[in-house]
């Protein structure tokens, strides 16, 4: 498919596109990212220096990128797929040998003043190239086993980078991303059958490869799934976290503790409350109204989202539209779980509201391109 | 690349259903996550609320202030003073060991403390490292000065007792420890004060036996702390009750001059009121200084103290049982007069012995007092009177008046380990050793040796009593808070007056008639006459060979093996205000060493400061002046009440 079976004519050029962007998806950024600053300014005690501000400034930035990227046709951003994600690579092998340690992994590449984490882009660099590799590729190959072995491939080469950082959660979400456009793609059921069936043979060689000399994971993730099995086992030690955690979110009850005055989070009961743990933050505060908000924000987006790629005849748009907005769910679902007590620490961020600077404007460019596909869409 | 329309229309389909189907697995997703944020923070948010709660409030204890210790006159013996200790707080100090290492280099910390601390610091606990304690304010001061350098230090101040007359009240106050796990175990339902770190308790004297008065009520504080458990702020605050203040019927000053004419002896003495049974000094020696033991005593000071054999540590006035010696003779004369089987004018004739079924017992007086009545019985102390009125009498009649006199009893004052003593009967004996009595042991018991056993309080209580003839009872405190202990007038022991004057007028005899033993110890002021009896206890058999060989002088004795000099009285003899005991272990005769220290404590009883030179025989004046500038006593201006009190 091209550029020219579009009729050119009903596709808006210019400034008039402003009129054509998916305004309700932009507006539930802005109100997801403002509950973000929010409780930046209450988990920094009342400080908009420490976290809020920087992280305003780079909304702004993303919300510039975003636009950009949205007025920019995209059928561009369907060329540029092959590139992106070769550079995404690029930056996740020079992460391996260049890259500065936190907490126990090598995520972040320094470049100038940029803190740059080059996995946050993998995820959005994978999906595009996906949607790219199925709409290049002929519909009734695509379930032909050579044709499905390429973007497993695709897939892979990230995640292994991605793990030996070690960043379980990111390579999680990639292949979980992966998977989602695979599957919108038209791929055979059966294919994901297999392939649940081997992840789960294979989560099985993972537990069993513990204490062995080929142990696959580090310990410390061992231990984390331990304590995601049974929290209490450690309350003290390194079930404190998600212990914490759960209390601070139940100790919100239905309206929360009022702005500003939770507990777990001003007393430091929380752990890295400005990141991964913010929405317990949120929850006990604001509470279960607060925190359901929340969550019905992320799920509009995410219908919106779903609801602009079914309208979208254009193949590319329509998988890249889901594979982002998937890529948003997974983001927003496991980090929500985790701190729920429902899956392991993994240490995922929650989209938009956890302070990060990479994960903010790489998202808000993904939500670009998404912007793209709804304006340039085929009329 | 081309593809049809159909194709694209197709495919473009199985991706609108395949997106159908991915949009509801999302919303099954969404539909747990809403799911379990309903049970977590409406079903169990209750649960959820009560933890968090636990998490940031943090009951803390307030110790109270312990109750202060005066004497009589309200002089201080047992204070408070603040003490100071430096904590760590490891959450704000980062570094913990670097920042040791620089108070190191401003406290006098011992490398064993810091030792301690720096292996502290390797633990993960909320409670702050306690790096240096008992500092002086010099100390504190040098550490707020240098603050900025010292992240995470501060200080913090507490009480602690202290004992400003240290060796004075060691046998009667006692002292205060840390809480050990003994004391914790012998308690059912322990206060939770006592878990405070470095807690203060009784562990001896009217400290502990007093404990419950004195510790008074901790306050509470709730406070909220944070992760680390450092205190953000105070909830609320409900403040305790400080312990109740003691006042005992000790005379500080008089207590003080006891104990340094004591000096290093093994002795004990006591100074009783005879009318209301007030202890006015109550001592034994050598003493020790309490104050080592507030704060745990060191193994080398606590060996210092447990193997000296004259056993400072041992309170020999209340938990000392000696043989009473010629002491006793007043239970035995007074037995047998209310027995009548004597009477003030019996003659008894000693021939310096007397032979009882086979055995001979001996006078002290080789040669024998010839005939003796009662008064001179006492007076020149004949042994032979008594065995001979005891032998008449019998053992249950005298052991029936020792008790009346208030010996064989355990006298209930607050002081450890006090004990019953011993006065023997019939069936005592036959209940202890399954033997019969024999005549031989009334014989014994006659002259307080043999199984007789008294301690110095009930020596002196004896003495208040037969100075009276009522029955006193000794008293330590008299008063808790601002209640006095009340004081029952003594009821009559139902003596015949005449008899007890007998008795009386032989003990005045004792000391003012010229042959009485104690008669180098009298008083020549008539206001200040003292009446009393010397006593002679012999720790050691004397064979008959060496009977034969003459009796080994003490002098020429071991001092293990001496005798233990003893001396009751009472003054002023026509009026009787004061008693008073003195034991001397190993110290020879009643007469030349108990005596003169009886005398000396009843004259400073009477007097107020030093006793009045004038009352002392003239050819002894210059001894005693001598004797009592050498004295090193405390300043009796002694404490204000209250001064140390925080």
């Amino acid at each position: 498919m091209s550029f020219l079976e579009y009729r050119l004519k009903t596709v808006p050029t210019g400034a008039a596109k402003i009129f054509y962007i998916n305004w309700a998806v932009v507006i539930l950024l802005i109100a997801i990212a403002s509950a973000g600053f929010l409780m930046l300014y209450s988990v920094a005690g009342g400080r908009i220096e420490v976290w809020a501000e920087p992280q305003m400034k780079r909304f702004v930035v993303g919300m510039v990128v975003m636009f950009a990227i949205a007025f920019v046709p995209i059928w561009f951003w369907r060329n540029m797929a092959g590139l992106a994600f070769g550079i995404s690579l690029l930056l996740l092998l020079a992460v391996d040998f260049f890259g500065s340690v936190g907490m126990g992994a090598q995520r972040w590449l320094e470049l100038g003043p940029l803190r740059l984490q080059p996995s946050e882009m993998a995820k959005v660099t994978l999906v595009m190239l996906l949607a790219a590799y199925y709409d290049w590729l002929d519909v009734k190959k695509t379930s032909r086993p050579l044709w499905v072995l390429i973007p497993v491939v695709f897939i892979m080469v990230p995640t292994i980078l991605v793990l030996g950082q070690p960043d379980l959660g990111t390579a999680i979400l990639l292949m979980a991303g992966g998977a989602v456009v695979m599957f919108c793609a038209g791929v055979h059921w059966l294919y994901f059958g297999a392939v649940l069936g081997l992840g789960g043979g294979s989560v099985a060689t993972v537990l069993m490869s513990r204490g062995t000399t080929w142990q696959l994971l580090k310990d410390y993730q061992y231990r984390r799934i331990d304590i995601f099995l049974d929290p209490g086992s450690d309350p003290l030690g390194a079930g404190y976290n998600i212990t914490q955690a759960k209390i601070a979110l139940g100790s919100g009850g239905w309206a929360g503790r009022g702005f500003m005055q939770g507990t777990q989070s001003r007393l430091n009961f929380l752990p890295e409350k400005q990141t991964d743990f913010i929405f317990t933050t949120l929850a006990e505060e604001f509470g279960f109204v607060g925190a359901f908000s929340l969550l019905v924000l992320y799920t509009l987006l995410l219908a919106f989202c779903i609801a602009s790629a079914m309208q979208n005849k254009d193949r590319f748009a329509s998988l890249v539209t889901l594979g982002i907005a998937s890529t948003f769910f997974f983001y927003f679902s496991v980090n929500m779980l985790m701190v729920m007590g429902l899956a392991p620490v993994v240490g995922v961020p929650l989209p938009l509201v956890s302070y990060g600077g990479t994960s903010m404007i790489v998202l808000l460019a993904a939500f670009g391109v998404v912007q793209s596909a709804h304006v340039h869409r085929p009329r | 690349m081309r593809r049809t329309p159909r194709d694209t229309n197709e495919s473009a389909r199985k991706v609108s259903r395949r997106s159908l189907f991915l949009g509801g697995s999302m919303m099954a997703v969404i539909a747990v996550l809403g799911a379990r944020m309903r049970q977590m923070q409406v079903e169990q948010a209750d649960e959820f609320r009560l933890l968090a709660e636990d998490n940031r409030i943090s009951i803390r204890l307030i110790p109270p202030a312990r109750g202060l210790i005066y004497d009589r006159n309200g002089k201080l013996i047992a204070g408070n003073e603040q003490n100071y200790r430096i904590v760590v707080n490891r959450d704000d100090a980062g570094d913990v060991e670097d920042v040791l290492r620089r108070l190191k280099a401003i406290l006098p910390i011992s490398p064993e403390d810091l030792g301690r601390a720096m292996k502290e610091a390797g633990r993960r606990s909320p409670q702050p490292i306690i790096v240096a304690d008992r500092l002086s304010w010099e100390d504190v001061s040098k550490v707020a000065i240098n603050t900025p350098a010292l992240p995470g230090v501060s200080p913090e101040f507490g009480l602690s007792r202290s004992y400003p007359r240290d060796t004075d009240f060691a046998h009667v106050v006692g002292y205060v420890g840390p809480v050990s796990d003994n004391d914790l175990k012998k308690l059912d339902t322990p206060d939770p004060l006592l878990q405070t770190p470095k807690f203060q308790i009784g562990k001896i004297g009217v400290e502990t036996w007093m404990e419950s008065t004195l510790r008074g009520q901790a306050g509470s504080q709730r406070v909220e702390v944070n992760a680390v458990g450092r205190v953000m702020r105070e909830l609320s605050r409900q403040e305790g009750d400080a312990g109740a203040d003691i006042r005992l019927t000790i005379d500080a000053d008089v207590q003080n001059y006891m104990q340094t004419r004591l000096g290093e002896e093994s002795a004990a003495a006591v100074v009783m009121d005879v009318q209301n049974g007030d202890l006015l000094a109550i001592s034994s020696a050598p003493s020790f200084d309490p104050n080592l033991f507030v704060w745990g005593i060191s193994y080398k000071d606590y060996a210092v103290l447990t193997e000296n054999e004259r056993l400072p540590l041992s309170n020999k006035a209340v938990q000392g049982a000696y043989p009473p010696g010629s002491t006793f003779k007043m239970a035995t004369g007074l037995a047998a007069l209310e027995a009548g089987v004597i009477t003030t004018s019996t003659v008894i004739n000693c021939p310096g012995y007397i032979e009882v079924s086979g055995r001979r017992f001996h006078c002290w007086k080789r040669g024998g007092h010839g005939n003796v009545m009662l008064e001179r019985g006492y007076s020149e102390s004949c042994d032979v009177y008594f065995y001979e009125a005891a032998m008449r009498v019998g053992i249950d009649k005298i052991a029936e008046m020792a008790r009346r006199l208030g010996m064989g009893q355990r006298h209930d004052i607050p002081m450890s380990a006090v004990t019953d003593g011993l006065i023997p009967d019939v069936a005592w004996k036959q209940a202890r050793y399954g033997q019969e009595w024999r005549i031989g042991d009334t014989v014994n018991a006659s002259i307080g040796q043999g199984y007789v056993l008294t301690s110095p309080l009930q020596l002196a209580v004896m003495t208040a009593r037969v100075a009276t003839g009522r029955a006193v009872v000794p008293r330590l405190v008299q008063m808790i808070g601002n209640t006095t202990t009340p004081v029952t007038p003594a009821p009559s022991l139902g003596l015949n007056p005449e008899q007890l004057r007998a008795v009386q007028a032989g003990m005045y005899s004792v000391s003012n008639n010229p042959r009485g033993t104690a008669y180098s110890s009298r008083v020549v002021d008539a206001t200040m006459q003292i009446a009393g009896k010397t006593g002679t206890s012999q720790v050691r058999n004397i064979s008959t060979s060496e009977r034969a060989d003459g009796v080994i002088s003490n002098a020429d004795l071991p001092w293990g093996s001496r005798d233990h000099a003893l001396f009751v009285g009472y003054a002023p003899a026509e009026a009787p205000r004061y008693a008073v005991s003195v034991v001397v272990e190993h110290g020879g005769g009643g007469s030349t060493v108990a005596a003169p220290i009886a005398r000396d404590l009843l004259l400073r009883a009477m007097s107020d400061g030093i006793p009045p030179i004038s009352a002392y025989p003239a050819s002894q004046r210059n001894r005693i002046e001598t004797m009592h500038n050498n004295m090193k006593l405390r300043d009796t201006a002694g404490n204000t009440p209250g001064s140390s009190r925080a």
